[in-house]
């Protein structure tokens, strides 16, 4: 009996159901409202700055670029797609000099490292089957050590010519071989990774690219928005 | 209010009521992100942001918001203003956006922000809402900077990315990593205990 007293007394001073549902629902709704607001005032923003990047990091690892083109593999044949376009296909990107002369393509890899995914982007030129350079896009190795594989300037210069035949392989003893990387001391599991996501970017990529000589052609400028003066002079 | 119960409202949060040095909340972050002091600002900013806006929102809506669903409605006043701000600095400044990771998203969580609603904006008027919010702002941004600004000296060499001692510094590299966090944040704490010791102590002896 009192237990029922109680929750009609309690009740007596309390909002109804119908109030506090009103105050999720419009709190929600608020919510809501500024958010979707927010997201459409960023996201072309965030867009543009991540296509810039990638644009900046493909013109480094493809020396002498200044032109970019996206490269869909689709059936077996490279096909240039629009930088905006979304596509599940698997996506190579091309650098080409001033002269429309095509310097090299730029694959992106990702695999695991010591801490956590390294994702990172060569370049390749497939006159001479040679890695020609190499960028971290993101990483989270240990703080002076494996972060080495992005601040060191010598780990990096060992992808500016490395050779991918047979195999791209780390040694600890000093590079002799074309096709050798020197790892960097106390980061070997970080050196190794590095090496480990380009062979496996070159597995991928390596049989199902056109003869050398026979890559697609550079795109129209107009094609390019951005890219010039996002490139070198 | 009186010029000097506002000025006590806003200095609180600095000193007397420091969010880290006294209450010792929003761990996390502290310990996380302060490995350089570049990613102590844009935590720092992005929590005043956060406290700042959601405190002036709670304060104002107060008489609105029943008191059983208070708690729900302030985590959504916050997480609205979490997610604008981490949209906006992956807008404004990618490369700290990338630094700073999951932790923008999770001063949700951050027991400073929820704590400032419950402790003070759920019951007072806007202004001082505002003003202690901003206070205890000021307080966080100064302990992150502290601590990050420490960390990055030792640990790195440099403040805010300009090396300081020239090429033959060796970095201590274990301050950049998450012991270091702690070590840096316990000396601190110890230096700050002990001047408030001597402060009470001398206080004590004045009065004798």
């Amino acid at each position: 009996m009192s237990e029922v007293e109680l929750t009609i007394k309690g009740r007596g001073n309390e909002p109804s159901g119908v109030r506090l549902t009103a105050t999720l629902a419009l709190s929600g709704m608020l919510s809501g409202f500024l958010l979707s607001w927010a997201y459409q005032v960023t996201t072309p923003i965030i867009a543009a700055n991540k296509a810039k990047a990638l644009q900046a990091a493909v013109l480094e690892v493809v020396p002498g670029s200044s032109a970019v083109s996206y490269l869909a593999l689709r059936a077996g044949v490279l096909v240039p797609i629009s930088p905006d376009e979304k596509t599940t296909d698997p996506v190579i990107y091309g650098g080409y000099d001033d002269e429309g002369n095509f310097r090299g393509y730029a694959v992106r890899n990702a695999g695991a490292g010591f801490q956590d995914e390294i994702q990172l982007l060569y370049g390749y030129d497939p006159a001479t089957k040679r890695v020609i350079g190499m960028r971290i896009l993101a990483s989270r190795e240990t703080p002076g050590l494996g972060d080495k594989i992005f601040k060191s300037d010598s780990f990096v210069a060992n992808f500016n010519d490395l050779a991918v035949e047979p195999e791209i392989t780390v040694v600890k003893d000093g590079r002799d071989q074309p096709f050798e990387v020197d790892a960097i001391t106390g980061a070997t599991i970080s050196s190794k990774a590095v090496a480990r996501i380009i062979n496996e970017g070159n597995a991928f990529w390596l049989g199902s690219l056109p003869p050398a000589g026979e890559e697609p052609p550079a795109p129209a400028p107009a094609a390019q928005p951005g890219a010039r003066e996002g490139g070198r002079p | 209010m009186t010029p000097e119960k506002m000025y006590d409202e806003f200095t609180k949060g600095i000193w007397k009521e420091n969010p880290v040095f006294v209450q010792v909340l929003g761990m996390c972050p502290t310990l996380a992100v302060t490995n350089s002091a570049v990613n102590a600002v844009a935590m720092g900013a992005a929590t005043a942001f956060v406290l700042i806006g959601s405190c002036f929102l709670v304060s104002a809506l107060r008489k609105y918001i029943p008191k059983q669903v208070r708690i729900t409605t302030y985590i959504v006043i916050i997480a609205t203003f979490v997610t604008i701000a981490d949209m906006v600095l992956e807008a404004l400044v990618p490369a700290v956006h990338k630094e700073l990771g999951a932790f923008i998203a999770l001063i949700v969580v951050n027991c400073i922000i929820l704590g400032r609603q419950e402790a003070f904006a759920g019951r007072n008027p806007p202004l001082p809402a505002v003003l202690d919010a901003a206070g205890m702002s000021v307080g966080f941004f100064i302990a992150l900077m502290c601590l990050g600004s420490t960390r990055e000296i030792l640990g790195s060499g440099s403040i805010f990315g300009v090396p300081l001692f020239g090429p033959s510094y060796e970095p201590w590299v274990i301050m950049v990593l998450p012991p270091g966090g702690f070590l840096v944040l316990g000396g601190i704490l110890l230096l700050f205990n002990w001047v408030k010791q001597r402060k009470l102590a001398r206080r004590a002896g004045a009065s004798a």
